[in-house]
């Protein structure tokens, strides 16, 4: 299946990304604001996410309640997300409503009404998710994870703080929309089946005189180790664990994807079978690399009943260590057979597709093809896995329990830091 | 795409949703059994014994069967409800045969004693995971009281005292009455060799069980009524409710879903513009859940506590304008979109078509292409609507809600 990536970059900055699926009856397309948590200034924490809430109470010649029927009309599942860099506006529809969609979408990113007496329905909305997030204790500990394992602005989180929230008034919410809503710094990528000429004359009209600075310079990320422990009345304990790996636009992530692969991809995987399938000390394990300014993470959640917590920390560490005695052949053929049939299944989704060549451009300034991506996993070799994992020891961990008793990290392992 | 369907005599019933354009094939065995299957001291085992499914067979070890899983690059899994068992994967064409090799092999588990201790553990720890969830039990406390003492009121998982106390032998006979050819159907969409899937399913079910033991249908006697459950740890307000529903072969099924979209969808319906855009609630919905004689609304209300008796005022309010008033042609109308394109952009994937299929097999032995599905929805009015509102909500619920010790 030929394969092409539609590319134009507008005087503006925006970038305007595009794969065709001819064989799909849908289109989507997502839309990265560079509004994310990084950009709230200090003291205001959920700024991004009341402003993302803010921007679909009306637009242009339609009130907020014309907006969304008018998505319902033309049948389009939206949703919105934020996260440290990205305030995103994601869209699946058939493909005769693309058009009017991105039209839509254009009034929303430029022409909000923003209307002031709708802020403190969506500082409600805001503080719902904050309060849902206390009461979620798996979901907690990757919250709590990321406030201790990265300092400000990475580490906030996108549900904010209670005292940020209650901080936001109309003039700041405007001036973070004024701020960050820009083409500088946007990815807007769209795939299925659609015209990409017809695209490109949309966006041009509707988005080519949009004017605006880049996002502003960040700080370096400089990341926290050690352990943190939330106390929490539950059942079960909750572990997230991190450290440190080679981030999504090194030239060795695929190796640091595939060792991550042996940890937790599949029911055959060595975290699934040591801790879950021989021991059954956890419903629910695995691991999955995070990249986050520069720097990437491993990240790890294990759930387990107190009196099996530290036994379960004990056999997660061990296991992660035991990548060092070598990989099998047969994991490694799992693996690449795994990873490259997952490519397939991503070709009957034009939402997944959208959202990973966005990610893509994000990350790399580019979108490899499936070509290049089988070829970089084609070229992963038993011994070729174990020297990096020998060369790139797991160092710099960060811990977050949740529960009612706290884990530390065992010293050799807390020491181990750069 | 055209739908195939094969029953020997002597083998379960296959069924596949061909496309020969597809990228992928899903497969899937739809068992016909589930927690209201099972005998009260047994409560859980349909769903302990999908865990068990994976732990071996005579030809095959667990880790083989982890390991061929993945190396099939498999999008597997499994669940369990009230009236089913499905366990599936999403597969590449070329992999179609060791894919129905693996996967009907495994309906004939071991079910050997010292699997069964360790993945009891790992069942505990689910059901300790549920426990901790918001809403902490609160739906299945409301199906114990709306169900009262039919089948349909057992918990998916059962408790950890019957998941404890549970034995391999209680297990292996529950598997030999329900893990039945007549009771079993193998169902696949995307591209398929239904030839190739004829002679191997034929072939390695060749000595299964051939009659399952009858479901106990017992009519569904609703109650209403109400409970509280107390959490120490707790920052929301949750709320279930249960209201009468249909059978999911009732012809009315869809004005059903149509009602439950104007009302409580998550965008744009009658609770979302009181409550949600509002920022009273962070989840206000209602859903139909269809069974095979019966069915029920299920409601839920997640918000700030000291909003709670508010919120459910407005809620008692939205119903009650809606049961005297009528719902619009527009509301209609928007909810006719809003459904009919979620189910042309689901129906994009094979994998959801397997669901679809499989789910309508088990309920109807008949599947409706989307075409005519879409028709069914276009073909409701708003006079079909308020007469599943009246039948339904207009009825006494099951009130079942969470609050915090100290309240």
């Amino acid at each position: 299946m030929n394969q092409e990536l539609l590319y134009r970059k507008f005087d503006n900055g925006l970038v305007l990304l595009g794969e065709h699926m001819p064989w799909l009856r849908s289109a989507a397309f997502s839309l990265h604001l560079p509004a994310g948590t990084c950009y709230e200034p200090n003291g205001l924490d959920g700024l991004s996410g009341m402003t993302n809430e803010m921007v679909q109470r009306g637009c242009g010649e339609l009130d907020s309640r014309q907006f969304l029927e008018r998505l319902d009309e033309l049948g389009v599942e939206r949703g919105s997300s934020i996260t440290t860099n990205h305030s995103s506006f994601s869209c699946a529809m058939p493909r005769e409503v693309l058009p009017e969609t991105l039209g839509l979408y254009s009034d929303l990113v430029r022409t909000p009404h923003l209307p002031a007496d709708q802020l403190d329905d969506a500082r409600q909305l805001s503080l719902q998710d904050l309060r849902a997030l206390d009461d979620e204790a798996s979901h907690r500990c990757f919250s709590e994870l990321k406030r201790f394992r990265y300092p400000l602005p990475f580490g906030r989180i996108s549900q904010g703080t209670r005292e940020g929230l209650a901080a936001i008034d109309h003039q700041k919410m405007h001036h973070f929309f004024q701020d960050t809503y820009k083409p500088a710094g946007s990815i807007l990528a769209v795939a299925g089946n659609f015209d990409w000429t017809q695209v490109c004359d949309l966006v041009e009209a509707r988005l080519g005189d949009w004017t605006g600075a880049p996002p502003r310079e960040l700080p370096e990320l400089k990341p926290n180790y050690g352990s943190r422990h939330v106390d929490h009345s539950t059942n079960q304990i909750h572990l997230a664990l991190a450290y440190e790996c080679e981030p999504y636009e090194s030239p060795e992530y695929y190796e640091s994807r595939a060792l991550v692969g042996v940890l937790s991809d599949g029911m055959s995987s060595r975290l699934f079978t040591e801790v879950r399938e021989k021991r059954g000390l956890v419903y629910s394990v695995f691991a999955t690399c995070f990249s986050l300014a520069g720097l990437g993470s491993v990240l790890c959640y294990a759930g387990t009943t107190t009196n099996r917590a530290e036994e379960t920390l004990q056999v997660l560490l061990e296991t992660i260590f035991s990548l060092r005695d070598g990989i099998t052949v047969d994991e490694l053929e799992r693996l690449k057979y795994r990873i490259k049939s997952s490519l397939v299944f991503e070709q009957e989704s034009s939402a997944a597709r959208s959202s990973q060549i966005a990610s893509d451009w994000f990350y790399l300034g580019r979108v490899p093809t499936r070509e290049e991506v089988c070829a970089r996993v084609d070229a992963l070799t038993c011994e070729g896995l174990q020297q990096h994992f020998c060369e790139h020891l797991p160092k710099n961990f960060s811990l977050v329990t949740v529960g009612s008793q706290a884990l530390e990290l065992p010293d050799g392992i807390a020491n181990a830091q750069v | 795409m055209e739908l195939l369907t094969h029953k020997s005599e002597s083998g379960p019933e296959i069924v596949v949703l061909q496309d020969p354009t597809a990228f992928t094939t899903s497969l899937g065995w739809f068992v016909d059994t589930g927690a209201r299957d099972e005998q009260p001291g047994v409560a859980g085992v349909s769903h302990f014994l999908e865990h068990m499914v994976f732990k071996g067979t005579e030809r095959r070890t667990a880790a083989e069967v982890n390991r061929e899983l993945d190396h099939l690059g498999a999008h597997s899994n499994a669940y369990t409800s009230e009236d089913s068992t499905v366990f599936y994967a999403s597969v590449l064409p070329e992999c179609q045969a060791h894919a129905v090799d693996l996967l009907t092999d495994i309906m004939q588990p071991l079910l050997r004693e010292e699997d069964f201790e360790t993945e009891r553990q790992v069942v505990l720890e689910e059901i300790a995971m549920y426990d901790d969830q918001p809403p902490y039990g609160a739906f299945e406390k409301a199906s114990e009281l709306f169900f009262g003492e039919h089948p349909l009121a057992t918990r998916v998982l059962g408790s950890s005292e019957t998941v404890a106390d549970m034995t391999v032998s209680q297990m292996h006979e529950y598997h030999r009455g329900r893990y039945t050819k007549d009771n079993m159907f193998l169902i696949a969409s995307g591209k398929v060799d239904m030839s190739q899937l004829i002679e191997h399913v034929s072939k390695v079910s060749e000595n299964w069980p051939a009659e399952s033991q009858p479901r106990v249908n017992l009519p569904a006697n609703y109650h209403s009524g109400s409970a509280v459950i107390e959490r120490e740890s707790r920052h929301q307000h949750y709320e279930v409710q249960m209201w009468p529903g249909l059978s999911r072969n009732d012809p009315r099924r869809y004005a059903l879903r149509m009602l439950c979209t104007i009302l409580a969808d998550d965008t744009g319906s009658r609770l979302f513009w009181e409550l949600i855009d509002t920022g009273r609630a962070e989840t206000a919905a209602i859903w139909p859940q269809f069974f095979g004689d019966c069915g029920c609304l299920a409601g839920y209300l997640c918000c700030a506590p000291e909003d709670a008796t508010e919120n459910s005022k407005i809620i008692q309010r939205v119903l009650a304008e809606t049961l005297r008033n009528g719902v619009t042609e527009k509301e209609l109308g928007l909810a006719r979109n809003k459904v009919s394109s979620s189910l042309i952009l689901s129906d994009e994937k094979p994998s959801n078509r397997l669901f679809a299929v499989g789910q309508a097999w088990l309920n109807r032995r008949s599947y409706e292409p989307l075409d005519v599905v879409l028709a069914r929805y276009a073909a409701v009015t708003p006079e079909d609507v308020m007469q599943v509102a009246a039948e339904t909500l207009g009825r006494e619920p099951v009130v079942v809600q969470v609050v915090g010790t100290q309240d």
